[in-house]
């Protein structure tokens, strides 16, 4: 076994951040879903792979990676807008199981809409040629693609974050993840807000799903398994904070990656032990109100 | 007429229509559908062929089913068994032994079937294997295994079409050690494939004083193996020997090329896809060397596999058919063969004809060894190139051809037979 040099513990935890940023735009849009809504939304890593596949059709028709990451966000921002409008929104008032069982089953009808669509086996996705290179890094090569991955995420993080806290309807956001009550009382409708919201989860989501087809290439399921480590990622950070989702998805990546050296068997197997040490030390996460979802 | 349709579709060539075509088939199975043909009063020689449609190996798979029925319309096309046709019922195992077991069981008892061919994965095909054993029906199987040959696992209902493990790394690892270098680090599935693999490797690499670096286990279907990559370049090794498959190869290649592993070490695969080349393009392969079953640029020296190239590329619009894919092909038309030998379709009939088969379907000269009906074949040793502006499907170079002759089995009274 190698020694665990600090050159190779500074690349363990590069790798770590950049597999750590897809879970955070995945828990953000989980957690900011919930947070609002209070919709444990199964069907996110099915919005995840949807994304990455209209980007892979967007790429077949132009070759133009840059065009899918602006085309899959919009087109399952719209998709996710009808799903809350006319599935999600009816179950409102019946407690938190109904959308839970609503998205789980819609998962299952997008994932198999795109076998039937695409075909059962995926395809690779190829790198933008302008991040197609490396750069060296402590003598070793490090994709540019996946410091690109990195960059992105942080970029859309800030963004959101200064959306929710500096614009009017982030304002209404936050007021109507406190009580939606007195807001419909002010006059504003919390409907159409909650539409919005579930939308920009599922535009999130999308981005995720395009910006991970490059370093995996596009399947049907490759939603399965983030989905669960998404939530896994959620609830370490706390169901329904948003910094949480950021810090527990960086955490986590950093944890898989640090596993990997010493014990690769363990990797996956990491996350869940996380999950388990935040939830006996902090029952709510790390940055989670308690009591949610009672 | 169903079979018709679903041959037209398999003829088509798109994913679709071949998916849709299996699916319809089970459909009409599901609810006791019986296709006849015109005239003939007997019913249709029925084969099941269970392969992972869905999932990680998906690609390799559908070729099966493409190659496995052709194998079928030529006996069909030939004249049957006396008039008497056979017919393919494909099902999905999804790459789980228990699916596998489920539909395997489904078939025997539901659609009557006469033999089993088929199944992908080490793991799956033992589960397929003990269904078929305790039903005592025929099954040749066509994904590499160690532990099928072994008395454990062996019946004589079971027959093994593809390479298996120990054959495989003994001629890549034979090729590759003197050649790449000692210094060894193994990047392998947690599962049979991946155990067994690297164990013939270690075998054959005494011979050459290897020195094993690390062993790095990875769940079947991971899709990022940037973890591992730090930690592999600075164990320094000469040779970094992947033992995945499907999918997980194709990702493994891509990202092992993007982190420039490959400026530093020798990748070495015991087996190379073709479908998984073809899909992920010429980088992600460039210079890797592996092994391979089947590879279609053999027909500038093998007859057989002229002939049988020439069918596939009437068949599926001018395409050529993979390794895996051959393995279909071969491990029905077998069947098929030694059924007509037998003139019926009595188990202990077509098991004694099957054992005495002398063949060359597609590769050159194949036999099933008596003690454990392992077919004794040739092992290719092939590097990925970029294909040649005329010919997108010409991207491996075939280095070394391990005949019949020159492969290494472990004896039978190594594995336990008198």
């Amino acid at each position: 076994m190698a020694a665990l040099t600090p050159e190779l513990l500074a690349l363990q935890l590069l790798v770590g951040l950049a597999l750590g940023a897809i879970y955070v735009l995945l828990a953000f849009g989980l957690s900011l879903i919930f947070g609002m809504l209070t919709v444990v939304n199964f069907a996110h890593g099915a919005f995840y792979m949807l994304g990455a596949y209209v980007a892979f059709a967007v790429a077949g028709l132009t070759g133009n990676f840059w065009l899918c990451l602006a085309c899959a966000p919009v087109v399952l921002g719209l998709i996710g807008y009808g799903v809350e409008r006319f599935l999600v929104s009816p179950l409102y008032g019946r407690g938190i199981d109904y959308p839970l069982l609503l998205t789980f089953g819609l998962s299952y009808v997008l994932v198999e809409a795109v076998r039937i669509i695409f075909g059962k086996q995926g395809y690779p996705f190829d790198s933008p040629a302008a991040l197609a290179g490396s750069v060296e890094i402590l003598g070793n090569y490090f994709p540019l693609y996946r410091l690109f991955v990195v960059a992105a995420t942080g970029t859309i993080v800030l963004a959101l974050w200064l959306f929710v806290e500096w614009t009017n309807f982030g304002l209404i956001i936050r007021a109507g993840a406190r009580d939606p009550e007195i807001l419909r009382v002010l006059g504003i409708d919390v409907g159409r807000v909650w539409r919005l919201v579930f939308a920009l989860g599922t535009a999130i989501a999308a981005m995720a799903g395009v910006l991970a087809a490059p370093l995996q290439g596009v399947t049907p399921e490759m939603g399965d398994s983030m989905l669960i480590e998404s939530f896994v990622v959620t609830v370490v950070g706390g169901m329904g904070s948003l910094g949480g989702a950021v810090l527990a998805g960086l955490l986590v990546g950093l944890v898989v990656s640090l596993t990997s050296v010493v014990a690769p068997e363990l990797a996956k197997l990491s996350i869940y032990a996380l999950m388990a040490a935040v939830l006996l030390i902090r029952p709510q996460g790390l940055f989670g109100r308690a009591g949610l979802l009672g | 007429m169903p079979e018709r349709r679903s041959q037209r579709s398999i003829g088509g060539l798109t994913r679709r229509q071949v998916l849709g075509a299996a699916l319809g088939a089970a459909a009409l199975g599901a609810v006791g559908f019986r296709p006849r043909t015109a005239g003939a009063a007997q019913p249709p020689i029925r084969i099941g062929f269970c392969v992972p449609l869905t999932g990680p190996y998906g690609s390799e798979a559908q070729d099966q089913v493409r190659c496995a029925q052709l194998a079928v319309r030529e006996f069909n096309a030939s004249g049957g068994l006396n008039g008497r046709k056979a017919e393919l019922l494909v099902r999905d195992s999804k790459l789980s032994p228990d699916e596998a077991a489920t539909r395997t069981l489904e078939l025997i008892e539901n659609e009557h079937v006469d033999f089993v061919a088929g199944s992908l994965s080490a793991s799956v095909q033992l589960a397929v294997n003990n269904i078929t054993k305790q039903h005592r029906i025929l099954y040749n199987s066509i994904s590499q295994s160690d532990a099928i040959n072994e008395p454990k696992d062996f019946s004589r209902y079971t027959f093994h079409e593809a390479l298996n493990p120990t054959m495989t790394t003994d001629a890549v690892g034979r090729y590759a050690f003197p050649r790449f270098g000692k210094r060894v680090v193994f990047l392998l599935p947690d599962y049979a494939y991946g155990h067994e693999m690297t164990r013939g490797f270690k075998r054959v690499g005494k011979e050459f004083g290897i020195e094993v670096l690390s062993e790095i286990r990875h769940p079947l279907g991971t899709t990022d193996f940037s973890v591992f990559f730090p930690r592999i370049r600075a164990l320094k090794p000469d040779v970094l020997v992947c033992c995945n498959f499907g999918r997980d190869q194709q990702i493994t290649l891509k990202q092992a090329t993007d982190f420039g592993l490959k400026r530093a070490m020798k990748i070495v695969y015991p087996i190379l896809l073709y479908t998984a080349r073809l899909a992920v393009g010429p980088r992600a392969y460039q210079g890797v060397v592996g092994g391979t079953s089947y590879y279609w640029g053999l027909e500038k020296t093998v007859p057989a596999a002229k002939q049988f190239n020439d069918r596939y590329r009437a068949a599926y619009g001018g395409r050529v058919p993979s390794d895996y894919g051959a393995f279909g092909y071969a491990g029905v038309r077998t069947i098929l063969a030694s059924v007509r030998q037998a003139g019926s379709v009595e188990t202990d009939a077509v098991i004694r004809r099957m054992e005495a088969l002398h063949y060359d379907f597609y590769k050159g000269p194949e036999y099933y060894r008596a003690c454990d009906h392992q077919a004794v074949q040739s092992v290719l040793i092939v590097e990925s190139k970029p294909a040649p502006a005329d010919n997108q499907f010409d991207v491996f170079k075939i280095l070394e051809v391990y005949g019949p002759n020159r492969v290494h089995l472990r004896s039978c009274r190594e594995l336990g037979y008198s």
